[in-house]
């Protein structure tokens, strides 16, 4: 029977120890503790919010440097690929250009070299026609030294014209 | 998801820290009481009933053992109110409940057993037309107590301090071994029965209550002096922390509590018009529920005690037919000690949880808000 009828003086000790203990944890111990948890729990969240944030900035960071790159290498190449097109048409131009000026002197020098021709045949037709009075004067000269000669000659050529 | 993955593990984790680091005391534990008990039972005919009764009740002394026909005990203050008078002196003077003192005597026999009366005189005999004292004596259960509030109040201080001397610091030791128990007692006790608001104003009362009861139920398990005393298997300790949770869940009641126990609603009218049945079922509710929680650990804890006694006993009942058999037993017993005492300490961890859930729960229903849904739990 007296496991079961609980003694008044147990009850007794038992309340006034209990209420005591339960002031002084609950002043001295628990609502320490309790703050200091809360506290370092906040801290936490808070820190790892902090480094979730640093994280997604770091992405959109790395992201927009992404962008930045390829964009500048897409300048590149469009730098690249407009210096390659000036430079053909440059070429492409220069070449013309030097065709022209081979074409234009070669023709100016083949137009010269027939002037040069024509000069020089003109020349030696003139000499030619020098010399050829020249050496009939003196065919004549001394053909027609004698007059019977120039008988002779005249008749001839009397005998070739034909009056038909 | 994965909160709640995390969840569980964790409370399995703790679970098995707390089992493995009880582990080894136990083993020990258990050697030293059978063989305290060994020395304390030479010559007398052994009575197993009458033994773990002793061990389980309360005394006005600290019996720790007997050599030859030496008992060691520790004397405890006795303290008496009688006739408007208070006498005090050390338990030590009733020589083992062999004389008489100041006219008080600890009663034999008969219906109060193991209380002081009054005598007659300076003889043994009982005086049997005074009224009993009222005995306010330290005993061997209230010495307990005091211990286990003494050790609850060193070690919270001194955590609190460590607390406060390396704030935002992780935990370190006692500290984060505790720390793992106050957050269970927070996140899974508290919280989930009260509301993530309302539960900081109970927070002292259930952190307080567990480790009073959990404190005192592994220092129950330990056989050696200062502690195995049957603290929490007292129904006087019981009853005081049952009618602490009823006190405060009946004042912290609102008005949605004593509406639902005075007029439930969602019940038909005919339960509570002619005949209140309704509210006299409620109302007796409010009265078994403290109950339930008292007899639950007074149950359990001494249950164990018994359980854990009765094996070391049967060592001494088969060595009292032949020494022989008693030592063969007391292998299997010591074997089955052992076993009990690990099952001891789950039982020590699950019924401080259970008492502190329960009346968590208990006081999370009388300051719930109902606000627009009936359904709550019962």
């Amino acid at each position: 029977m007296e496991l079961v009828s609980p003694s008044i003086g147990l009850i007794f000790w038992m309340t006034l120890a209990f209420s005591l203990v339960l002031f002084i944890l609950g002043k001295f111990a628990w609502k320490p503790i309790m703050s200091a948890l809360n506290e370092r729990e906040s801290k936490i969240q808070d820190a790892l919010h902090a480094a979730n944030k640093a994280r997604e900035e770091m992405e959109t960071l790395k992201f927009s440097n992404e962008a930045l790159l390829k964009e500048a290498k897409d300048e590149r190449d469009a730098l690249m690929r407009d210096a390659r097109k000036v430079r053909e048409t440059l070429i492409e131009e220069a070449k013309l250009k030097a065709g022209e000026e081979a074409d234009r002197i070669i023709e100016s020098a083949r137009a010269s070299i027939e002037y040069e021709k024509m000069a020089a045949i003109t020349e030696l037709k003139n000499q030619l026609a020098t010399l050829s009075i020249d050496i009939a004067e003196r065919i004549l000269n001394e053909e027609l030294a004698k007059s019977s000669r120039q008988d002779e000659i005249i008749k001839k050529m009397l005998e070739e014209v034909k009056f038909n | 998801m994965k909160e709640l993955i995390y969840n569980n593990l964790r409370k399995g984790l703790l679970v098995i820290a707390i089992l493995s680091s009880a582990m080894l005391s136990p083993l020990f534990a258990n050697e030293t009481e059978q063989k305290s008990t060994e020395n304390g039972k030479e010559a007398e005919k052994f009575n197993a009933g009458e033994m773990i009764i002793e061990h389980i009740i309360d005394n006005h002394e600290w019996h720790i053992m007997k050599i030859g026909h030496t008992e060691v005990v520790v004397p405890l203050p006795v303290i008496l109110w009688s006739d408007g008078k208070l006498t005090t002196f050390f338990s030590s003077k009733f020589e083992h409940g062999h004389a008489s003192w100041n006219g008080f005597k600890i009663e034999q026999a008969k219906e109060n057993k193991g209380k002081i009366v009054k005598v007659i005189g300076d003889t043994m005999e009982t005086d049997k037309s005074a009224a009993l004292p009222l005995d306010l004596s330290i005993t061997k259960t209230v010495a307990a107590m005091l211990f286990s509030m003494l050790l609850l109040c060193i070690i919270f201080l001194y955590v609190a301090r460590q607390y406060a001397k390396k704030r935002n610091e992780a935990p370190k030791g006692l500290q984060n071994a505790l720390e793992v128990i106050i957050l269970f007692v927070r996140d899974d006790i508290a919280i989930p029965s009260m509301g993530p608001v309302k539960y900081v104003k109970y927070m002292p009362y259930l952190l307080t209550l567990f480790f009073f009861i959990f404190f005192n139920n592994l220092m129950g398990l330990i056989p050696i002096f200062p502690f195995g005393a049957n603290v929490t298997g007292n129904i006087a300790i019981t009853l005081v922390l049952a009618i602490f949770t009823f006190a405060i869940t009946t004042f912290s009641g609102n008005k949605a509590y004593w509406t639902h126990i005075v007029n439930a609603p969602g019940v038909p009218w005919w339960l509570k018009i002619p005949v209140p049945l309704m509210p006299i079922v409620e109302i007796i509710g409010v009265f078994t529920k403290p109950f339930v929680l008292m007899v639950r650990l007074f149950a359990n804890i001494t249950a164990g005690h018994i359980i854990m006694l009765g094996f070391v006993s049967l060592i001494f009942i088969f060595g009292n037919m032949a020494p022989a058999l008693g030592y063969g037993v007391s292998v299997v017993s010591v074997a089955f000690a052992i076993f009990m005492t690990m099952l001891e300490l789950l039982v020590a961890f699950i019924q401080a949880f259970v008492f502190t859930l329960l009346s968590a729960l208990y006081i999370g229903m009388a300051i719930e808000d109902h606000g627009h849904h009936e359904e709550h739990a019962h």
